[in-house]
């Protein structure tokens, strides 16, 4: 027993070391930066400073919640309509969400440059049916889009997975006891589903709350999220190195808060309402 | 005849998955506030019967009748039937209060009528107090209990259970057969009960449907199927059987082993091939020259209330119980008395049963093991 339990450890240590060395190491060097001034010496200047850039967090902070909600509504009967299907239909299906995951985002953020831009495809496409090109590029909308777009699979996964182990007999118990197809879902289907639904909130939320890219190139540099400043600064030499890396501490800090209300909600065991 | 109304009737169903028959031409009549047991061996169909008259399944042939209606195509939610699940199908996210009140909520009950209700269920199923208990707290004995209520807080005119008390252990399961049993005659419910126990079958039923191979083999109160198995099927499975070859001479006379015999079977052809059957209990061990057959014992085993000995007569092994001891090589007379005699016509298991030679071979090679530790 202690043996084999040993033998874990011993299986566990190369990701020990390498979390270490690239995840703890790295957020004490950042901390390091968020309360030390250019001299290395200790400092509350950078995080204070944090008040300027509270349009930016709350940009982020309002298109990233826009972004999880629209994906949470389209991915919710995507998964559900897969779990509906037949197998082969359903890995099919679930290849379809997964290869733009294995595309880099950059390409697949540049390919909507090619379908929104003034010229491109949507306006090419109006153009021809005679009809005034949209302004599609360069605004909040596309932003929002891009970020439904690159992180709806992280939405389907967890709540097709979740939805799929759902016991049939359950289904059944709740016919027989008089439900139709509506009681059936709402009663059984969406609590039950409910884990699926928080970790893919929690999984779309983050990365597009902290996302610097996508709104450079599709939001035109006119609207700053957090992640741009961050990138912004970090770019801008060693010299702001510190104020980025207390704007990247506070943000940490915020998606550790949501994470925690999160995590409440799947463990809150209350009967009733959902979300 | 007292005219019974029946409830729920099956007639002439068919059921096959993929080219495969699964029920075979099967009708039967289940009477109001019955209580019918199914029994067969695992696969015989059992839980596509109870399906069918949930409506978790459409028959490929045949009318399901509720309340001489028929009910085909229409779908569980609407019908007068609760099941009570093979392995329950509790609700994990709910607790046993709210389990219970389900199908309440969704008849849209109103509050204080709904507490009253599952506070009364709880008290007829012994959990008072587990209210707010989540599922996955509760002992097996527990979930089955909550798994009741659930079905019986809708007042159902039909109870299905499917092998209900499967997961309990031999003591419970004792204890939630009476207990069933009395919560069936307090509220007057048909109860439609599937077991391949068959002990389980025959002390808690009114009417035992015996099936096997999708086919009703013999449906009867468990006096019926234990004392006049139809075929050798039923006789095998029910309970310890010696089932012979024999030849009926003419009425209440019958031939096997090569010995003659008075019975109180008759309306065989003269000569006519037929099983016959005779219960190891109903067998009486006699001194040789007494003995309408002779045999030697090849084995003895002691199971606390009797003896279980095998006599091999003319080479076909019979099981007798007895309350007297005999030992290996003894030579013994058997005695049977005509109402220890059974018989049945040929049947498609005719001779798939055979004697009890493997059986005392078991035993050999158990006490052989014994032997050798
Ligand atoms: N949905 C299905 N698709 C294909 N075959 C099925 C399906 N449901 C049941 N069967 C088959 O039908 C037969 C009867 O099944 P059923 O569940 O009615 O048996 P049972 O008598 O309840 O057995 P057990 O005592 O093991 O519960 C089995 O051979 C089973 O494999
Ligand atoms: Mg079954």
């Amino acid at each position: 027993m202690n043996k084999k339990s040993f033998g874990n450890q011993l299986l566990a240590a190369p990701h020990v070391v390498w979390s270490v060395i690239f995840i703890v190491v790295p957020l004490f060097i950042m901390l390091y930066f968020a309360f030390t001034n250019a001299d290395g010496g200790f400092t509350l200047e950078n995080v204070k400073q944090i008040g300027l850039y509270k349009k930016a967090f709350g940009i982020s902070i309002l298109y990233a919640a826009i972004a999880t909600v629209i994906t949470l509504l389209l991915a919710y009967p995507m998964a559900y309509f897969m779990t509906k299907v037949n197998i082969s239909s359903q890995r099919m299906l679930m290849m379809i969400v997964m290869i733009p995951m294995w595309m880099n985002f950059l390409i697949r953020t540049y390919s909507w440059i090619t379908i929104l831009a003034n010229t491109g495809l949507i306006n090419t496409f109006l153009g021809k049916l005679g009809i005034e090109p949209l302004k599609l590029i360069n605004t909040p909308g596309a932003v929002i889009l891009g970020m439904v777009y690159d992180f709806i699979p992280y939405m389907i996964l967890p709540i097709y997975s979740v939805m799929s182990k759902i016991d049939k007999s359950l289904l059944e118990a709740s016919e027989d006891l008089g439900s139709n197809a509506f009681n059936k879902f709402r009663r059984v289907i969406l609590p039950l589903s409910r884990p699926g639904i928080i970790s893919g909130i929690t999984m779309v939320f983050v990365p597009s709350v902290s996302t610097f890219y996508i709104s450079q190139k599709l939001g035109g540099n006119k609207t700053m999220l957090v992640g741009d400043v961050i990138e912004y600064f970090f770019n801008a030499g060693p010299d702001y190195y510190n104020v980025a890396s207390a704007i990247s501490m506070v943000l940490m800090v915020m998606i550790l808060v949501c994470m925690v209300i999160m995590n409440r909600f799947s463990d809150d065991d209350s009967e009733g309402v959902i979300i | 005849m007292q005219k019974e109304e029946n409830i729920v009737q099956l007639k002439n169903i068919s059921v096959a998955f993929d080219d495969q028959v699964i029920l075979d031409d099967l009708s039967l009549d289940i009477k109001d506030k019955e209580f019918i047991t199914f029994l067969g061996p695992s696969g015989c169909g059992k839980t596509t019967t109870l399906r069918l008259i949930a409506g978790f399944l459409e028959p490929d042939e045949g009318d399901v009748l509720f309340e001489g209606k028929k009910i085909n195509g229409v779908p569980a939610y609407k019908r007068q039937v609760n099941t009570i699940f093979q392995r329950y199908a509790l609700f994990p996210h709910l607790n046993v209060y709210e389990n219970i009140a389900f199908g309440l909520r969704i008849k849209k009950w109103p509050e204080n009528e709904i507490k009253a209700k599952v506070e009364e269920m709880l008290k007829l199923v012994n959990l008072t107090g587990l209210e707010k208990r989540h599922i996955d707290t509760l002992s097996g004995g527990q979930q089955q209990r909550v798994a009741i209520a659930r079905a019986i807080a809708n007042h159902p005119k039909v109870l299905l259970l499917d092998e209900p008390l499967a997961a309990l252990d031999l003591k419970l399961r004792k204890d939630m057969q009476k207990e069933l049993k009395k919560i069936q005659q307090q509220l007057g419910i048909t109860f439609v009960f599937v077991t391949h126990d068959q002990e389980e079958a025959l002390t808690m039923s009114d009417r035992v449907v015996v099936m096997d191979g999708g086919k009703i083999q013999q449906v009867g109160t468990p006096q019926d199927i234990y004392n006049e198995p139809e075929n050798a099927f039923v006789a095998d499975f029910i309970g310890e059987s010696n089932i012979l070859d024999g030849k009926m001479i003419r009425d209440f006379y019958v031939e096997f082993s090569g010995q003659k015999f008075d019975c109180l079977d008759k309306g065989f052809q003269e000569n006519e091939a037929v099983d016959v059957v005779v219960r190891p209990e109903d067998v009486d061990i006699v001194p040789v020259e007494k003995g309408m057959l002779t045999g030697i014992v090849t084995s003895v085993s002691f199971l606390g209330v009797h003896y279980e000995i095998i006599v091999d007569i003319g080479g076909f092994k019979w099981m007798i119980q007895t309350t007297d001891e005999h030992f290996v090589d003894d030579k013994v007379g058997l005695f049977i008395e005509p109402d220890a005699i059974h018989i049945m016509k040929k049947s498609e298991y005719s001779g798939l049963y055979g004697d009890y030679s493997s059986y005392s071979e078991e035993i050999d090679h158990l006490s052989d093991i014994i032997e050798e530790e």
